[in-house]
């Protein structure tokens, strides 16, 4: 893959940081966003904008009708079995909140048990604290091991009669280890357990096909797949959006209203509620352009690719320990390097033009036990070249150099 | 600007090799600190004497270089000083962070001043005053006998 021409088509990769070439390796945080993407929000809101589903006239029609293509798209995208299976959010944290509270209200009682691993992100981990607190449920955190992977005997041995739902990350922030969803999925099917499944790092790196996978419940984080910020998506099987409460009300999700009563549509209307990130979504449909554009079978091979290289590069060092060494890897590599606090590594490497994230990405239970407070983590995008990770491994013996270590 | 002015030796030999990194002997307060963006912690132990005098000084905790160093120079520049004047210390040492003006208190001898002024290239991090500051708004807060963990983000 040419990741001239990829880097050519992000804006962003015009500017110099500290007066060098942006390396950017922090698009496991958020990804960059490609100028079709800038420019349909700018189009939209010159030539199409006006609010959706609510008036009658040309703007409204024209607004409404692209925000809906994009729900068109996703679909196709992500396999869905149909549009009423797709809902808007304004990010994954808020499509995982969603299912906690509604699937948590109907479903979950005093006992109960919420199974999770140790990988999860917080967002996939707070709103089921919640539950636990509201309900008297418990959480189970089924462990991860020193790979920093999560064996599926271990799902297998906490699932009880007890069991209401397992939420699970589809690849790790920290570690990068894959799960093997749909074999995790085959085994919560046996006892009719549902799985929601935290899509944030699966969505942009891998192929994610809601049918194959067989997922009760998928969250989408849509800044990192190149769009825009603001927009979540949360994928659930329609037999579950038949049954569960809504989630926020307000105008836009409901049927009728009257004083003594109010009924409410089907999904995916029941579930957005307010005027919603118009032209965020409608420029998540050139996101989904460009990935399909490039191919998602030529971004798992590139990435991996760039993943290998990074990895023999850095293990060179022997200053540095990579956190966790998952068979299924994709697209991150935690590290710390010794005697330098992840802090202050990424001060140095953004010197160098490289941004990079320190700190516990949201993930301290996994921290704690790796033994750590914090890590540097290095997270690709599609724009990511050897020549990056060239740069990423200098300003890592530049960090040695100032530490005299 | 060079790298080297934010870690200058001295900082770089506080970060690695903290002063007074224990729980000191006698203390009658002490207060928490906390970074939830970068887990910075620290625990700051003060033996505070009738005449608000600081009698000794002493931290525990876990961050970067810059908060350790931090840290560290705040327990050797102050023991031995009237809290009022080491309150007017951190007022001259965030203006140096922010602003980037000189630290001229007379009570600080010239050495003092040299360590405290190797943390001016914090500077030009914003990002970083945060961890630079935490340790010394900690010890106010154990002075004060403030019983709540200072925390960076609000």
């Amino acid at each position: 893959m040419d990741t001239k021409v990829i880097k050519s088509k992000f804006p962003i990769f015009k500017n110099k940081i500290k007066g060098k070439p942006l390396i950017y390796l922090d698009s496991a945080n958020s990804s960059q966003k490609p100028k079709t993407v800038i420019d349909r929000i700018s189009k939209f809101y010159s030539k199409e904008f006006s609010n959706i589903g609510r008036s009658v006239h040309s703007l409204a029609v024209t607004a409404t009708n692209r925000f809906e293509e994009t729900r068109d798209l996703l679909k196709n995208f992500i396999n869905a079995k149909s549009t009423e299976e797709i809902i808007f959010t304004k990010n994954a944290t808020e499509a995982i909140n969603l299912v906690a509270a509604t699937y948590g209200e109907k479903f979950i009682n005093k006992g109960d048990e919420i199974l999770i691993t140790e990988l999860e992100h917080h967002a996939n981990y707070v709103p089921w604290h919640f539950v636990r607190q509201r309900k008297g449920a418990i959480i189970k955190f089924a462990e991860c091991n020193d790979k920093g992977e999560v064996d599926i005997d271990k799902i297998k041995k906490l699932i009880t009669n007890k069991t209401k739902i397992i939420a699970i990350t589809h690849l790790s922030n920290v570690t990068g280890a894959i799960m093997p969803i749909k074999k995790i999925v085959d085994l919560a099917s046996e006892k009719k357990i549902p799985v929601l499944v935290d899509g944030c790092q699966g969505a942009p790196h891998l192929k994610i096909d809601m049918q194959e996978l067989g997922c009760d419940f998928y969250a989408i984080s849509c800044h990192k797949m190149y769009g825009p910020t603001g927009v979540g998506v949360l994928y659930a099987k329609k037999k579950w959006l038949d049954v569960l409460p809504p989630y926020q009300g307000g105008g836009g999700m409901i049927e009728e209203v009257k004083k003594d009563n109010i009924t409410f549509p089907g999904s995916p209307t029941k579930y957005e509620a307010g005027t919603l990130q118009t032209a965020e979504v409608v420029g998540f449909s050139e996101s989904i352009r460009f990935i399909e554009g490039v191919g998602i079978k030529n971004i798992i091979q590139h990435e991996k690719e760039i993943l290998e290289y990074g990895l023999e590069k850095i293990k060179k060092n022997n200053s540095i320990r990579i956190i966790g060494d998952p068979k299924n890897r994709g697209s991150i590599i935690s590290f710390t390097i010794k005697g330098i606090h992840p802090h202050d590594i990424a001060t140095i490497l953004d010197e160098e033009g490289v941004a990079i994230r320190a700190g516990h990405h949201c993930c301290q239970i996994l921290h704690e036990k790796m033994g750590i407070a914090a890590s540097a983590r290095a997270s690709l995008g599609i724009y990511n070249s050897k020549e990056d990770i060239d740069v990423l491994s200098d300003a890592i013996k530049k960090c040695n150099k100032v530490f005299n270590n | 600007m060079d790298i080297k002015e934010l870690y200058q030796e001295i900082v770089l030999d506080h970060g690695k090799n903290p002063r007074n990194k224990k729980k000191c002997e006698g203390f009658n307060k002490d207060a928490k600190g906390h970074n939830p963006l970068c887990g910075d912690k620290v625990h700051v132990y003060l033996k505070l004497d009738d005449d608000n005098k600081v009698k000794d000084i002493s931290f525990e905790g876990e961050g970067c270089a810059i908060s350790m160093a931090s840290a560290s120079i705040m327990t050797e520049t102050i023991k031995g000083k009237e809290f009022n004047v080491a309150k007017k210390i951190l007022e001259h040492f965030i203006n140096m962070l922010k602003e980037g003006s000189k630290i001229s208190i007379n009570s600080l001898s010239e050495d003092e001043n040299t360590t405290m002024m190797s943390l001016s290239g914090v500077k030009r991090f914003p990002m970083r005053v945060k961890c630079a500051t935490l340790a010394w708004h900690t010890f106010i807060q154990a002075a004060e006998g403030k019983k709540e963990t200072v925390k960076t983000e609000k």
